[in-house]
């Protein structure tokens, strides 16, 4: 069947199965790789997504209940040619490492920096429980999602 | 496989009335996994998500109406009275299940462990069902015939669940190895009834399907009355009670061993957070009352 879905804000379409997941839509059909395939069950967040503005995983949203929706995707960050905040962050913070769990929790974290500019720690532990890291032990990406909201609250990139 | 996507109830009802082999799709946590993993291969998927009828939150007099189709993050914002269900609705998955995961669908899974269903129990919920020769109302028991089975005919949808807004305190606790993205080992909820001075006790993932623990609901009423504490939130109910509370929610229990915990584990966690909910809420009335 054809899907038709705006992505980062641009009319896409493609053939997809009609038991195909959303992300399975974007990295095979639309050649969006930045989402990540880490579990297909929900459990780990790497496929995270804006999906009409709420933050879910892609891999439990079929592609066909996507058609005339609005997504966004980790893509979509550093859309202007320089990176988002949090991207920065994640960076400077040492928040990567092997980098697969990171376009996930960069759009979780961007995702709850538009809510709530000046979390607490708790509040972020929550935000990002649907987020798994099997590398970095999750403090630099607390130190991460800090370094952002100061910097986006200070107006420094 | 085909896809439906109707955009009315009329119109979805029509759909599976003629094709009863078509799987609803609300928020998809559940049966996506299903499709990813090959687990399930329906002849066809009908999406319900889109269905404005679904959709509806709010009260209405003194009954609570909830769509099956709305979103736990929903509940949690648009129903913060019915404490019950957004402690629930809190504990389910993560923001990315909550933003998604439907009552509707923990209802139509029907698992042991759905964290909806103890809350809905607790309410003495009612769950309407539809399809194209009309609508019945089943209550929640009825409803939740066994593990992972319910009374939905294959041409009905569930279109409403509704309740009566309790008067009291209420609560959802659960137990688990982690303090998010779990599936319950043992589940609570609890509600007291300021009106009937009466109180509901529901546990899940301790038997086949939610269990209510009448005995335990008898029992701390009873106490409560003893006390003078329905009239007075301030009489002090005795740690022995509330211990007492605890073993006959543990004796309701109908516990197994899996990979999640052992039955034993099941029934003790059940004592400790009845015996932690019912103190719990007597502590709300006491604050609502300074
Ligand atoms: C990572 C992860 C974590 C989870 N954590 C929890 C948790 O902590 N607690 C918990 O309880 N659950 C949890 N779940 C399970 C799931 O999120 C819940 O059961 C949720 O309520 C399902 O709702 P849905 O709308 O997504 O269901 P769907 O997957 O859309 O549907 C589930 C079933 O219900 C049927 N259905 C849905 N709506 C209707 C309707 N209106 N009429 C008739 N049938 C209908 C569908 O046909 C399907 O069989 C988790 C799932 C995942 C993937
Ligand atoms: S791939 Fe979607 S949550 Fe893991
Ligand atoms: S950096 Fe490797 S999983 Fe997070």
């Amino acid at each position: 069947m054809l899907v038709r879905l705006n992505v980062n804000g641009e009319w896409r379409e493609a053939e997809a199965w009609p038991g195909a997941s959303l992300l399975s839509m974007l990295r095979d059909d639309l050649g969006l790789w930045g989402s990540k395939n880490g579990c297909e069950q929900g459990e780990c967040g790497s496929c995270s997504v804006w999906f009409d503005r709420e933050l879910v995983c892609a891999c439990l949203v079929l592609a066909a209940q996507a058609d005339g929706r609005h997504v966004e995707t980790v893509e979509s960050l550093a859309a202007a040619g320089s990176l988002h905040p949090v991207q920065r962050a994640f960076l400077d913070a040492g928040a990567v490492q092997c980098g697969f769990c990171t376009p996930g929790l960069e759009v979780a974290v961007a995702d709850l920096l538009q809510r709530d500019p000046d979390p607490t720690e708790e509040t972020i532990r929550e935000a990002l429980s649907g987020n798994l890291c099997r590398c970095t032990g999750y403090q630099k990406i607390l130190d991460a999602v800090h370094l952002a909201a100061d910097r986006m609250e200070q107006g420094t990139p | 496989m085909e896809f439906f996507q109707p955009s009315s109830l009329r119109e979805a009802l029509e759909l599976r009335a003629d094709h009863p082999e078509a799987v609803p799709i609300a928020g998809g946590t559940d049966l996506m996994v299903e499709l990813n993993f090959g687990r399930r291969r329906p002849g066809a998927i009908l999406d319900i998500s889109r269905l404005p009828e679904l959709q509806r939150i709010g009260r209405e007099g003194d009954r609570v109406v909830l769509g099956p189709g709305v979103p736990y993050a929903r509940i949690i914002r648009e129903l913060p009275d019915q404490v019950a269900l957004v402690q629930a609705a809190r504990t389910v998955g993560s923001p990315q299940i909550r933003n998604r995961g439907t009552v509707g669908g923990n209802l139509g899974t029907a698992s042991p462990a759905g964290d909806a269903l103890p809350a809905l129990a607790v309410y003495d919920a009612e769950v309407v069902l539809a399809s194209t020769s009309g609508s019945r109302r089943l209550s929640w028991r009825d409803f939740l015939v066994g593990p992972k089975r319910n009374a939905l005919a294959p041409d009905e949808l569930i279109v409403s669940v509704e309740w009566t807004a309790p008067r009291g305190p209420g609560s959802f606790s659960k137990v688990g190895t982690r303090n998010a993205m779990v599936i319950a080992i043992a589940g609570m909820g609890l509600q007291l009834d300021e009106s009937s001075r009466s109180l509901r006790l529901a546990m899940g993932s301790v038997g086949p399907t939610i269990l209510r623990a009448p005995e335990a609901e008898t029992f701390g009423a009873g106490v409560l009355d003893e006390a003078g504490a329905w009239s007075n939130p301030g009489a002090a109910v005795s740690a022995t009670a509330l211990a007492r509370f605890g073993e006959l929610a543990a004796a309701a229990a109908r516990p197994i061993d899996d990979v999640r915990g052992t039955a034993a584990y099941r029934r003790h966690a059940c004592a400790v957070l009845a015996r932690r909910a019912l103190a719990w809420a007597l502590d709300d009335r006491r604050l609502r009352a300074a």
